[in-house]
């Protein structure tokens, strides 16, 4: 019988010939781990009456999701978690400021293709970038999983989704994927496998970006077909049988713009310029790695952002960070003022780094927008693409990012004014630090005298 | 007789304990106090054990926190009855002892505040209005939620129950 990536997966996980709708037991290649949940977890093992988990390499722990730790509390459950890592002898530890569990498991190789693991966060969806079927589970599955080194699993139904034409500059693979959760919904693919074709070859943060977002129609797991990752057993058969397809065609999508309060409301951009806003959020599991920093790069590399705006750029991995160090991009984004966070989950979580006030609008490249999700609960999150992010902490406005790339000079500075004039004033104008320094270096060398500066 | 508490389609667990009162943000004995802290102000104070929770389309969609669930557990919510769940938290419910059940027309018979009762034997959801018929459980999840979860079905069992 022909088989769906998932079904083909799972029957040989399992050991025996599984179709949608069937239960399994799955044994799992690893199980990660976060911070937020490790008491929960640490506890459900002490519940089960084991002492160790059941192989200490193939189990990954992440500090990540409230990192560098924001108050003593918090500090508190880290240190029962470094605890518990050392008196377990678990190897794969990755501390605050290493980066988003997701990110680092994709792009250090821990995803092993066509395997199942199973993750504490909900976007373990990510690892299906590389081909593995991975599925987000609450703590107590966790602990289970690590008891047990294996979990249970109802074999999901699957929905294709097929990518196709060449997108125009300013498009990108966030706009593709919130392109399906528009057709699809935040429960369109509810307990199943979205399988990606035409995929296969994009850049493998592009491919994170897709998986992970499956996460948000209600997916058990997003798998992209035919990665270079991939075993060559690892395809599904021809005939194989989908609840749904979707096709979106890069040629004529537009930038897409995620409306409060729900992810699934996504409009074209050109229906959303002009939305002011008070924050931009680049970074996240979704949209933190140095191609989305060089895009946010591309628009505002030697310009200032709005002073009225603040821009929190959060890298999703120390590798992505050091990378964007050293290729200039962090040097450009900060330049421009935005504000460089330790490599980690950020803000996305309304928990450190950032997080909004009330009557706050936020325009932020992860992944999730509901009522309080980055803080107050009367605050305002649109979601959308890295080029979307910079062209709105430029102008302080939502706006179209593809005529700024194919702008001249002169045209972008008009294009900039124009939108920065039509916008009502909102919050207060910050200067960035390093202004006033060079503004009397500036004097100073006019006059032919060494200006004194302060440190 | 238990206190029926009706939420519409897509209730997203931040609404159920939002990300900045997670246990490890205020501790493992305050959470709870803030569950739909944002949605129902009241619930906290109000909910007694025993009460159901009875929603639309998609319940507990979004993160997948426990803790939200836990919050649930530790004010013995005695049961949720939806249209549809999404996936993580159903698994979090059954894991965590708490019947959770569809059901096609819950929304048309219970109303928000009712006295209501959740007869699983009969697979009834009883209500002032009329009952509402629940769909039932896999055995696999019946199984779970008899010992009151997943830890405790391993610990009696060792292994999980046998799958068709």
């Amino acid at each position: 019988m022909p088989k769906t990536l998932a079904e083909k997966i799972l029957s040989r996980v399992a050991g025996r010939d599984a179709k949608g709708g069937d239960l399994v037991i799955a044994p799992v290649s690893r199980v990660m781990v976060h911070d937020s949940v490790i008491d929960a977890v640490i506890a459900g093992l002490r519940d089960l009456g084991r002492e160790r988990v059941w192989d200490t390499t193939k189990v990954a722990v992440f500090v990540d999701h409230a990192a560098p730790a924001p108050t003593p509390v918090v500090a508190d459950s880290h240190r029962v978690l470094r605890e518990w890592v050392r008196t377990q002898g678990i190897a794969t530890f990755y501390d605050a400021g290493e980066g988003v569990c997701h990110q680092i498991m994709v792009e250090e190789g821990y995803c092993e293709p066509g395997t199942v693991i199973v993750g504490s966060d909900s976007h373990s969806n990510s690892y299906g970038a590389v081909g593995a079927f991975g599925a987000g589970m609450g703590a107590t599955d966790i602990a289970v999983a690590l008891a047990l080194g294996r979990t249970w699993l109802r074999v999901p139904e699957s929905i294709k989704v097929t990518i196709t034409g060449r997108p125009r500059k300013g498009v990108t693979m966030k706009d593709a994927i919130m392109r399906v959760v528009r057709e699809i919904g935040t429960d369109g693919a509810r307990y199943a496998c979205v399988e990606f074709h035409g995929a296969g070859s994009l850049p493998q943060g592009d491919r994170i970006t897709l998986a992970g977002m499956t996460t948000e129609m209600g997916a058990k797991a997003g798998i992209v077909v035919g990665t270079p990752e991939a075993p060559e057993w690892l395809f599904p058969d021809r005939g194989a049988a989908y609840t749904n397809e979707v096709t979106i065609d890069l040629s004529t999508l537009e930038p897409q713009i995620a409306v409060p309060p729900r992810v699934d409301q996504v409009v074209d951009v050109s229906e959303a310029v002009g939305q002011p806003v008070d924050v931009v959020f680049l970074g996240s599991c979704t949209n933190g790695r140095l191609v989305d920093m060089r895009q946010a790069a591309t628009v505002l590399r030697g310009r200032r952002i709005s002073p009225e705006v603040r821009l929190e750029v959060v890298p999703s991995s120390r590798r992505q960070f050091e990378d964007a160090m050293a290729d200039g991009t962090l040097l450009a984004l900060s330049a421009a003022g935005g504000v460089i966070g330790s490599s980690g989950c950020g803000p996305c979580l309304g928990r450190t780094g950032g997080v909004l006030a009330g009557q706050e609008i936020c325009l932020s490249t992860a992944n999730r927008n509901y009522r309080g999700r980055m803080g107050s609960p009367d605050a305002s999150i649109f979601i959308g693409s890295p080029y979307v992010a910079a062209v709105a902490a430029l102008t302080g406005v939502i706006d179209d990012p593809r005529p700024y790339l194919e702008a001249s000079d002169d045209e972008f500075d008009d294009l900039v004014a124009r939108r920065r004039s039509e916008r009502a004033g909102r919050g207060a104008a910050s200067v960035r630090s390093g202004d006033r320094a060079r503004e009397l270096m500036v004097a100073a060398a006019r006059i032919g005298v060494a200006a004194e500066i302060d440190d | 007789m238990a206190r029926a508490w009706v939420f519409g389609d897509d209730l997203d667990t931040d609404q159920i304990v939002p990300g900045r009162y997670a246990p490890f943000m205020v501790g493992q004995d305050k959470f709870h106090t803030y569950a739909f802290c944002d949605a129902r102000p009241n619930f906290s104070k109000e909910v007694t054990a025993g009460d159901l929770l009875v929603g639309g389309e998609n319940f507990g969609c979004g993160s997948s926190r426990e803790y939200a669930v836990a919050a649930l557990a530790k004010h013995g919510v005695g049961g949720i009855v939806a249209k549809s769940f999404a996936r993580i938290f159903f698994r979090n419910c059954i894991n965590l002892g708490i019947p959770v059940l569809e059901s096609a027309d819950a929304l048309t018979v219970v109303h928000d505040g009712d006295d209501v009762t959740l007869d699983l034997a009969a697979g009834l959801l009883r209500a002032p209005a009329g009952e509402a018929l629940l769909r039932p459980l896999a055995p696999f999840a019946q199984e779970i939620l008899a010992a009151g979860g997943v830890v405790a079905y391993l610990r009696e069992h060792g292994d999980f129950p046998p799958v068709p």
